[in-house]
């Protein structure tokens, strides 16, 4: 007979078996029996959050940072209310997370019992999938699928809620089913006919744009490969998304920048004017298409994505191409280079009047800023921090606000898995916790946190966390006393009525860092800078780095709301040519 | 609905709304239906009535039969979006014009008052194909089966009989002829 294993031997056992080498969690009453036997897997190891919130987050910036699923483990009650951000942050942005979480046991579930909580309820609609497991005859199978359901086809978030007496039954173990051999067939629908298209629409394009996006991250390192390899071959001009950026290198020439409402001029001009954009892993994001009328009006569009309910969802493709972004990518090489293994010669006349356009639009130089000897400008600091870091295979993550889009407009990626930020729900507080996830997964890696000064505070105690695992993260603060962004929109938008923008009450960033036992590093001149970057740099130990600048700076160009790509702000001289008026107020 | 979010960006937009009926297989596991609903409200789309119930002992299978509102791309976005759904098998859609599916609802209609208005009330459900379930000498309630216009109009009718209850489902679906949908 086998041996018998309780509950929360076999969740220690499914997370051997699906090579789970860090968890990220908080000890509780309802997942006391799983903390209990933590100890006798040696091979998994435990990082100690300040706030579940924090773990929900550094198993995100893990995930992101090494294409590997994070784990969560967090008990019952708040302890999953705790953490339902970060999941739905997760489910946003296609990050894949399993999480487990405590519950009360089975004969009290449903008394309003002491830290009961309707997690697979509250979960629900932030989740790919959720399990309540009753039986503990299920346990073993309900996680190994729920890292199946997280990590196949758009990867998300998944949680399996498991009550404390499950924890206690014993059972015999069941190791992951083998995978049936599918030829990676399962996530693919499309055919050579639709690869025909698309090649044979590039071939007529004069005016093409490649658009793509997170997906092409999601489907591992290959597939950036794939991207490089097609945009050489094809000659056409490339933009990304937010959570696009480094599938293709940042400082390459036919690289555009980033698009969409902070996105550069000649990337907005190119997707409004093309005459034929390819979509790939993107998913046509409100700050991404502006107007939606006014979008794109003149070009054929072409949709690459894993996940079929994408498209056509928010603009209407002309060829849709379902499946994983590295297959579809290969495919189409291939053809490309059996039919048209001249293509870039015979293309380069063809679109050579849309370079010089794109030229022209490049020479407005949108993302310049005017200078400062006195004030360190956000965007010079973002230079410097760029210049001085980018021979350092670095991995930045980011807050949320001007300071995240200075960040994509000034720190160049070229590689993929670099750049961890909160794209589609917008998490203040992220990039703290999603460093010390990033740097427990690259621990020889440089990690720096961009943030601004009131994100960072929403998830300052994980300073705690990244000290006691000696984890060296660097949280460069571009503070301006300001919510930037909210500031920059009242001004726009809410006639300068800067209403409850401002932090009266900040904490002495360096004071704090000695408080967590960490260094505090802080920069008020534009002639200090470098060297305090490089201070930080040579550091050895975790950094608050208190990056004084210039209060009132406003992130441009920009997208005003309700309108196309071609009618953006370029800087404080063009906005008052170009008032934000009537409808678009109104508008998110 | 016309400011469904799900569509937020159509929705200046004055598109046709159709009415479909789509029907979902799923297992009959805890809390799906659930998910089916919350997918509903959660994204704006819109619910006229909803059937359930397990149809396959063996293999544990319920068959949800919603009938909803929409604009093509919303009535795209629902079946894509319930597809997604882990407990989900297939999502079948009819438009409610379609011939070549037959739709059903039952109602029952409990009637107070003398005898004659009692036989009378029984005798407008004629083409309905009434059935007595329950009779007393002060009242009757019967059960029809018909298209959710005419228990609409039945309810109305019934009323100058002495209708004083009414309860119904919401509306079933079949495939007319040999097949199945697969």
């Amino acid at each position: 007979m086998s041996k018998l294993y309780s509950g929360a031997e076999i969740v220690f056992k499914c997370m051997e078996d699906q090579n789970v080498d860090h968890i990220f969690g908080y000890p509780g009453g309802a997942v006391l029996p799983i903390y209990d036997e933590l100890q006798n897997f040696k091979s998994i190891k435990h990082v100690l959050v300040r706030h579940e919130q924090g773990a929900g987050h550094a198993a995100e910036g893990y995930a992101r940072s090494s294409g590997k699923p994070g784990v969560i483990l967090v008990t019952s009650g708040p302890g999953a209310t705790n953490v339902v951000t970060a999941l739905t942050d997760a489910y946003m942005d296609s990050i894949p997370l399993v999480c487990i979480s405590g519950q009360v046991p089975t004969h009290l579930i449903g008394t309003d019992a002491f830290q009961e909580c309707d997690t697979t309820g509250i979960t629900r609609p932030c989740t790919k999938h959720n399990w309540l497991v009753k039986d503990i005859n299920d346990l073993a199978s309900t996680i190994h699928k729920a890292f199946e359901v997280a990590t196949t086809g758009r990867p998300g978030p998944v949680l399996v809620d498991i009550p404390k007496d499950i924890q206690f039954q014993k059972t015999k173990y069941k190791k992951p089913k083998k995978e049936k051999k599918l030829n990676g067939k399962s996530h693919n629908h499309f055919n050579q006919n639709s690869i025909d298209q698309l090649i044979d629409l590039m071939s007529k394009s004069s005016k093409p744009i490649f658009y793509t996006g997170g997906g092409v991250i999601n489907s591992g390192p290959r597939a950036s490969e794939l991207l490089r390899e097609l945009v050489y071959a094809t000659g056409f001009p490339i933009t990304s998304t937010l959570q696009g950026l480094g599938s293709f290198p940042g400082d390459d020439n036919q690289f555009l920048g980033m698009l969409g409402m902070h996105g550069t001029y000649e990337a907005n001009n190119a997707m409004h004017d093309c005459d034929l954009m390819i979509n790939i892993g993107a998913r046509f994001d409100d700050r991404i298409t502006g107007k939606i009328d006014e979008f794109s009006p003149n070009s054929k569009k072409v949709h690459i994505d894993i996940d079929p309910s994408s498209i056509n969802k928010n603009v209407k493709v002309d060829l849709a191409i379902v499946g994983d972004v590295k297959t579809v990518l290969s495919f189409t090489l291939k053809s490309l280079k059996q039919k048209k293994s001249k293509f870039l010669k015979s293309n380069k006349q063809k679109t050579s009047k849309w370079w010089e356009k794109i030229q022209k639009w490049r020479s407005v130089r949108s993302l310049d800023y005017i200078g400062s000897e006195e004030t360190i400008k956000p965007q010079y600091a973002i230079e410097r921090l760029y210049e001085l870091t980018k021979d350092k295979d670095s991995y930045i993550t980011t807050e949320v606000g001007q300071h995240q889009m200075w960040a994509a407009q000034h720190y160049k990626f070229n590689k993929p898995n670099r750049w961890m930020t909160s794209g589609g729900l917008g998490t203040m507080g992220y990039g703290l916790p999603a460093a010390v996830g990033v740097q427990v997964a690259h621990p020889k890696k440089l990690v720096i946190d961009i943030a601004g000064e009131a994100s960072v505070l929403m998830t300052i105690q994980e300073m705690s966390t990244a000290v006691q695992y000696n984890l060296p993260i660097k949280i460069f603060i571009l503070n301006n006393q300001y919510m930037g962004m909210v500031r920059q929109w009242q001004e726009l938008l809410h006639d300068k009525n800067y209403s409850e923008s401002y932090t009266a009450a900040l904490p002495d960033f360096v004071k704090l860092a000695e408080a967590y036992n960490c260094v505090g590093i802080r920069a008020k001149t534009p002639e200090e800078l470098d060297d305090k970057i490089i201070e930080m740099l040579n550091t050895d130990r975790p950094v608050i780095f208190d990056c004084m600048v210039d209060k009132v700076e406003n992130c441009f160009p920009m997208i005003p709301s309700g309108k196309p790509h071609n009618q953006m702000i370029l800087g404080p001289k063009d906005q008052e040519n170009k008032k934000i008026t009537g409808k678009g107020k109104s508008l998110v | 609905m016309p400011n469904s979010k799900s569509a937020y960006s159509f929705s200046n937009k004055k598109e046709k709304f159709d009415t479909h009926i789509i029907v979902v297989w799923v297992d009959n596991e805890a809390g799906v239906l659930a998910r089916v609903v919350g997918l509903f409200s959660g994204r704006g789309y819109n619910i006229e009535s909803l059937a359930v119930a397990q149809v396959d002992e063996k293999l544990k299978i319920s068959r949800i039969t919603i009938v909803t509102t929409g604009t093509p791309q919303v009535v795209n976005q629902i079946k894509l979006q319930l597809r997604k759904l882990v407990p989900v098998h297939k999502v079948a859609d009819f438009k409610r014009e379609d011939k070549a599916v037959i739709f059903k609802e039952m109602a029952l209609f409990k009637i107070v008052g003398p005898n004659n208005k009692l036989e009378r009330a029984l005798k407008a459900c004629k083409k309905y194909n009434p059935v007595l379930l329950d009779k007393t000498k002060k009242s009757n309630v019967i059960q029809i089966t018909a298209l959710r216009r005419e228990i609409d109009k039945m309810s109305k009718d019934l009323k100058k009989f002495g209708l004083v209850s009414v309860s119904r489902t919401g509306a079933v679906a079949m495939t007319r002829g040999a097949d199945i949908f697969k």
